[in-house]
C-alpha cells in the first residue's frame, strides 16, 4: 500500500516486534464467504501500546486470533498476507515452532475471563501448567511460579487461592488471573482483546491501570484491542481504527484525538457523551455496518459517511499518509482534518 | 399472532453509547464463527425479541432447514408411508394376515407371497404389513397421551413452583424410578386383554414424568426470559402469560424429545409383546413374530428378518425425524 | 458432602416406597396371587381363604404393604409359593446379573467412549459421519433382534463363541451378552461423548488452552476430555440401574440365570413374592446408582458445591 515505510516511524524505541501486513482472513459458512480481515496493516514496536478500536464485527479480534495462530479452522483461513514476529512471518512457521512461540513469547488475554478459564481446573494447575509445558519444571515448583505470579497480579492472599477454582473469584480477580497467565513467561507482546469490557466500571480502571503498569514494567509491546475510546486515551501511544476488516485510520492517540482525519473516527468522537454538552442530542453515526458477506464496494464507509462523493462510491481510498505517523483512507481526509473537532 | 404488549422500550437504541451499538455482529464473538442470521436457538436465546414475533420466525425457520434436510425427507416420506399402511393396509397386500395354511409351513418366497410363510403357514409379508397398525397405533397414542398430560403437568410446575412443584417432581421421581421394561412386565402382566389399549395405558403411565421434566424445564428457561418479564410488568394475566407468551416458546424442546421418545415407544412394545405380555394373537404386531420367529432362526432365518426389518425401520424412522427436528429448532446442538 | 449425602438419602425414602408401593399394588391388587397358586385347578374356597390369611392377604393393602416392607427390612423377602426362599434365588441370580452388567458397563466405557472421542475429534469427517449412522441404526434395533442375530451368526454360524451360557455363567461366556445388552446404550454413550466433546472444542477455554501453546495432545486429554466426559461419566453411573433391569430380555435370549431370567419365570409362573422382591431391589440399586451419580457430579466438577 502507500509508503508502508514512512508510516509508521514513530515506534518509540526498540524495533519492530509485530509487522501485520495486508493480512486476510476469510470465513466460509454455509450462507457465504465472509471477508472478515481485507488486507490489515500494522506495526507494534517494543514497549509500545497499539489500542485497535472498531466496533463489533469489524475484524479486530480475528486479526488478533490470526496472529496468535488461534482462529477457528475451518470456518476462518488465512487467505493472504504476512505476519513478521521478530521479522519471521509466522504464518510460514511450522505448527511445532509456532506452538513454542504462544504463550512464551507471545500471549493473550481474552475478554471473559470466566468462560476463558477451564472451569474444573484450579487457576494453581492452569497458570502452573505455563511453566511445566514450556520450561519443564516440576509440577510443585509450577505451583510455587503459580502463586508467586498471582501475587504479582495483587491478587490477596494468593498463596491459599492457588488451589481456588475460576468461579470461586470475583470477576476483577479473574481477568488478574488472565493476565497473570498472560505474563507468566514475560513475553514480549500482549494481546488483550477487550480484557475490561466484562468486568463493572469501578473494576475497569484498577484493571487497566494494573495491566499498563505491568506493560511498563515488563517492557513488552501492547495491543489492545477495544470498542471503548475512553479506555483508549489513557494507556495506548498509538490507535488503529477498523472498520469492515481494514484500519481506516492510524495515528498517535493525542493527534487523533485531536483532528480525526476519517469521518468515521469523527463520527465515534463524536457520539461520546459529554458533560459540557448535557441537554443536546446525542450523536450517533447512522446505519448499520455492513455485513462481511456484502462490503460495499469502494470506500466501505460511504453509506453511513456524511462526506460521501461519488468518488467514495466507486474507488476504495488507499491509506494516504497525512502526517509522519500518520495516516487516512478517505478520500477526503484533509478536508476531514482540518474542520474545527465540534458537533453538528 | 398479534402482538399487542410487544414491548417497545426494550428495542436498544443505539444513542449515546461509545459506539453506535448496533451488536449486528456478522464475525466475531468469543467462538470467532459467524452466526447464522436469523436462526435463533430454543429456547435458551428466547431472550433476545418478543414472543409473538419470536414464536413465529422459529417454527418459520426450522420448517425452512427442515425441508432442505436430506435425514428429515427421507424420515419423514418413511414415516407417511408406514401411517399409510397402518390405516390402510390393503393397499399393499390382499392377503389375509389371519388367514394361515399349516401346509406351508416356513415355506420360502413364491409368487404373490414374497416374503414367504411363517411357521403356522401364515403369510409373512401380509403379517409384516398388518403388524405396522399396532406399532405405529401405540407408538403414538402413547407419544400423545405422556406429551399431552406431562407436558401439561410440568408446565404448570414450572409456571407456578412452589408446593405444586415440589410435588409434581416427587411423584415423577416415583415414576422414574421404575424402569420402563420391568414396570411394563409386571403391570401388563396382570392386565389380561393383549390389545393395544393397556400397552399405551403403560406407556402413558410411565412415560409423562420424562416429558414432564423436559417441559418444566423449558418453561422455567422462558419464564426468565426478558419478554415474558415485559409482559408481566405490563400487566398479562397468568392465562395469557402462559398461552400467548410460554406456551409457543417452551414447546420446541418437548415435540423433540416426544418425536425420539415415539420411536422408543414402539421398541418398547415389540419388546414387551416378544416377552409375552405386550400385545397377543389375534394382533398382529411385529413383536410377536419376531418372538415365535426367534425360536426357528435357524431353520428360518426369513421369518425373523422382514418384521424385524420393518421395526427397526420404523424406530430409526421416528428416532431420524427427533434428531433433525431438534437440530432444526436448536441450531446450538449442531 | 457427608449432609448433602444424608438430605439426598432422606429424600429417596418417599421416593422408594411410592414406587415400591406401585409395584405391590400392581402385584397384588390387580393380579390374583391366589389365583396363580393353584394352577389352572379352580382353587377350593375354604383352602382359599386359610391361603389368603396366611400371606396377609386379607388385609387392606396398605397393611399387606406394610407387612412386606416390615420383613423386607429384617432380610426376609419371604418364600415363594413354591417354598424356596426369594433371598436364596438372589443370592445366586445377582451375581450373575452383576457380572454381566460389568462386562456391559466395560463394553459402553471402551467402544462408546473410543468412538464418541474419535468421532467428536473429526467431526464432520467420514469417520464421524460413519460413526454416526451406525450408533443411529444400533439404536434403532431393539435388543432382542440384535441379540437374535449375533447369537445366530457369532454362536450357531460362525461358531466364535457359545451360543449359551452355562449355569454359572463364567465371564467369557458373557461377553457377548454382555455386549448386546449394552449395545443401545453403548450407541447414546457415543453419540452424547461426540456432542459433548465437539461441544466443548469450540468453548472458550480451549481457546485459551491453545493460546498458552500447550501440545495438542495436553489440550486434548488435560483439557477437553476432563470437561467433555462430565456428563458421560453421569449417564453411564445411571445407566447401571437400568441395564440391570433391562437384563430381562438378553437373559432369555442367551439363557443366563440372572436377575431378568427369575424375574421372568416370577412374572409368567405369576409368583408374586419373587416380582415384588426382586423389582424392589431393582429399584433400590436405580436409587442408589443415581445418588452416586450425583456425588460423582461434585467431584468432578467443582462448579457443583454440595451444602
Amino acid at each position: 500500500m502507500t509508503a508502508e515505510g514512512t508510516r509508521q516511524e514513530d515506534g518509540s524505541g526498540g524495533g519492530v516486534l509485530l509487522d501485520v501486513r495486508e493480512l486476510k482472513v476469510e470465513f466460509r459458512t454455509r450462507d457465504g464467504v465472509a471477508h472478515a480481515v481485507n488486507g490489515v496493516n500494522y506495526r507494534v514496536s517494543a514497549g509500545e501500546t497499539l489500542a485497535v478500536l472498531g466496533e463489533s464485527g469489524s475484524g479486530k479480534s480475528v486479526t488478533a486470533q490470526a496472529v496468535l495462530g488461534i482462529l477457528d479452522t475451518p470456518p476462518g483461513h488465512v487467505t493472504g498476507g504476512e505476519i513478521l514476529f521478530h521479522g519471521r512471518d509466522l504464518l510460514r512457521m511450522g505448527a511445532e515452532e509456532r506452538r513454542r512461540i504462544r504463550g512464551t513469547r507471545l500471549a493473550m488475554i481474552f475478554q471473559d475471563a470466566l468462560s476463558a478459564l477451564n472451569p474444573v481446573l484450579s487457576v494453581g494447575t492452569q497458570l502452573g501448567e505455563m511453566f511445566e509445558v514450556h520450561r519443564g519444571m516440576s509440577r510443585k515448583e509450577a505451583r510455587g511460579c503459580a502463586a508467586e505470579l498471582m501475587d504479582r497480579v495483587r491478587i490477596p492472599a494468593a498463596r491459599s487461592r492457588v488451589g481456588d477454582y475460576p468461579h470461586q473469584f470475583s470477576g476483577g480477580m479473574r481477568q488478574r488471573i488472565m493476565i497473570a497467565m498472560a505474563l507468566a513467561l514475560g513475553p514480549d507482546l500482549i494481546i488483550a482483546d477487550e480484557p475490561t469490557t466484562a468486568l463493572d466500571v469501578t473494576v475497569q480502571a484498577q484493571v487497566m491501570d494494573l495491566l499498563a503498569e505491568l506493560r511498563r514494567e515488563y517492557a513488552m509491546g501492547l495491543v489492545l484491542i477495544t470498542h471503548d475510546l475512553g479506555v483508549v486515551a489513557d494507556v495506548a501511544d498509538r490507535i488503529a481504527v477498523m472498520y469492515a476488516g481494514r484500519i481506516v485510520e492510524t495515528a498517535p492517540v493525542h493527534d487523533l484525538y485531536r483532528a480525526p482525519a476519517h469521518p468515521y473516527t469523527r463520527g465515534l468522537l463524536d457520539s461520546i457523551p459529554r458533560l459540557d454538552q448535557k441537554g443536546r442530542e446525542l450523536y450517533a453515526i447512522k446505519g448499520l455496518p455492513p455485513s462481511l458477506t456484502a462490503i460495499p464496494p469502494g470506500c466501505p464507509f460511504h453509506p453511513r459517511c456524511p462526506k460521501a462523493q461519488d468518488v467514495c462510491r466507486t474507488d476504495r481510498p488507499p491509506l494516504y499518509d497525512v502526517a509522519p505517523g500518520r495516516a487516512s483512507a478517505c478520500h477526503f481526509w484533509e478536508e476531514t482534518i482540518s474542520e474545527r473537532g465540534d458537533r453538528r | 399472532m398479534p402482538e399487542p404488549e410487544r414491548p417497545e422500550s426494550f428495542q436498544p437504541s443505539g444513542v449515546g453509547t461509545p459506539l453506535p451499538a448496533v451488536e449486528a455482529e456478522t464475525v466475531g464473538g468469543p467462538g470467532g464463527t459467524p452466526e447464522v442470521p436469523g436462526a435463533p436457538g430454543a429456547p435458551q436465546g428466547a431472550g433476545v425479541q418478543p414472543a409473538g414475533g419470536r414464536a413465529r420466525s422459529l417454527w418459520s425457520d426450522a420448517w425452512h432447514d427442515l425441508r432442505r434436510n436430506p435425514v428429515f425427507v427421507v424420515s419423514g416420506l418413511l414415516i407417511l408411508f408406514f401411517l399409510l399402511i397402518a390405516v390402510r393396509p390393503s393397499l399393499l397386500t390382499s392377503t389375509d394376515p389371519l388367514d394361515c395354511d399349516i401346509t406351508l409351513s416356513q415355506e420360502g418366497a413364491r409368487s404373490g407371497h414374497p416374503f414367504g410363510f411363517d411357521t403356522q403357514g401364515c403369510d409373512v409379508f401380509a403379517r409384516t404389513v398388518y403388524g405396522a397398525r399396532a406399532s405405529v397405533t401405540v407408538g403414538v397414542c402413547a407419544t400423545a397421551g405422556a406429551a399431552l398430560l406431562g407436558g401439561v403437568l410440568g408446565g404448570l410446575a414450572g409456571f407456578f413452583g412452589g408446593w405444586w412443584d415440589a410435588l409434581l417432581s416427587r411423584v415423577a421421581d416415583m415414576f422414574f424410578a421404575i424402569p420402563m421394561l420391568l414396570g411394563g412386565l409386571v403391570f401388563l402382566s396382570v392386565v389380561p386383554s393383549g390389545s393395544v389399549w393397556p400397552v399405551v395405558g403403560f406407556i402413558v403411565l410411565l412415560g409423562w414424568p420424562q416429558l414432564a421434566r423436559i417441559a418444566r424445564g423449558s418453561v422455567l428457561t422462558v419464564k426468565q426470559a426478558d419478554f415474558v418479564q415485559a409482559a408481566r410488568a405490563l400487566g398479562a394475566g397468568n392465562t395469557r402469560l402462559l398461552l400467548r407468551h410460554l406456551a409457543p416458546n417452551a414447546v420446541a424442546p418437548v415435540i423433540v424429545v416426544a418425536t425420539i421418545a415415539l420411536g422408543t415407544y414402539i421398541a418398547l412394545e415389540a419388546t414387551l409383546s416378544y416377552l409375552g405380555v405386550g400385545l397377543k394373537p389375534p394382533t398382529v404386531s411385529w413383536g410377536i413374530d419376531i418372538s415365535e420367529a426367534s425360536k426357528q432362526i435357524r431353520n428360518a432365518p426369513h421369518m425373523l428378518l422382514w418384521p424385524a426389518g420393518a421395526l427397526s425401520l420404523t424406530v430409526l424412522a421416528f428416532i431420524m425425524l427427533g434428531d433433525a427436528v431438534r437440530d432444526a429448532l436448536d441450531p446450538k446442538l449442531r | 458432602m457427608g449432609r448433602y449425602v444424608i438430605r439426598r438419602l432422606l429424600q429417596m425414602v418417599p421416593v422408594f416406597v411410592g414406587a415400591t408401593f406401585l409395584i405391590f399394588v400392581m402385584v397384588y391388587a390387580l393380579g390374583d396371587p391366589v389365583a396363580a397358586l393353584s394352577g389352572d385347578r379352580a382353587p377350593d374356597p375354604a383352602t382359599a381363604a386359610q391361603i389368603r390369611r396366611e400371606l396377609h392377604l386379607d388385609q387392606p393393602l396398605w397393611q399387606q404393604y406394610l407387612h412386606y416392607m416390615g420383613q423386607i427390612f429384617t432380610g426376609n423377602f419371604g418364600t415363594t409359593f413354591d417354598g424356596q426362599q426369594v433371598l436364596d434365588k438372589m443370592g445366586t441370580a445377582f451375581p450373575v446379573t452383576l457380572r454381566l452388567t460389568a462386562v456391559a458397563v466395560v463394553a459402553e466405557i471402551v467402544v462408546g467412549v473410543t468412538l464418541g472421542v474419535l468421532g467428536g475429534l473429526r467431526r464432520g469427517r467420514l469417520l464421524d459421519s460413519g460413526v454416526l449412522v451406525l450408533t443411529l441404526i444400533v439404536v434403532s434395533v431393539p435388543t432382542f433382534v440384535s441379540g437374535y442375530v449375533l447369537q445366530y451368526l457369532l454362536g450357531v454360524k460362525w461358531a466364535w463363541v457359545s451360543p449359551a451360557v452355562a449355569l454359572g455363567a463364567p465371564l467369557d461366556e458373557l461377553l457377548l451378552p454382555g455386549c448386546v445388552l449394552a449395545l443401545v446404550s453403548l450407541a447414546y454413550v457415543t453419540r452424547l461423548t461426540r456432542t459433548s466433546i465437539a461441544e466443548n472444542a469450540r468453548a472458550d477455554y480451549v481457546r485459551t488452552a491453545v493460546a498458552k501453546g500447550l501440545p495438542r495432545r495436553r489440550i486434548v486429554v488435560r483439557h477437553l476430555l476432563r470437561n467433555s466426559l462430565i456428563p458421560v461419566v453421569t449417564f453411564i453411573g445411571a445407566d447401571i440401574g437400568t441395564l440391570m433391569g433391562g437384563a430381562v430380555v438378553t437373559e432369555r435370549i442367551f439363557n443366563v440365570h440372572g436377575v431378568g431370567y427369575e424375574l421372568y419365570q416370577g412374572i409368567v409362573r405369576q409368583n408374586s413374592p419373587t416380582v415384588v422382591g426382586f423389582v424392589t431391589v431393582l429399584v433400590i440399586v436405580f436409587l442408589l446408582a443415581n445418588l452416586i451419580v450425583d456425588l460423582l457430579y461434585a467431584v468432578l466438577d467443582p462448579r457443583i458445591r454440595y451444602a
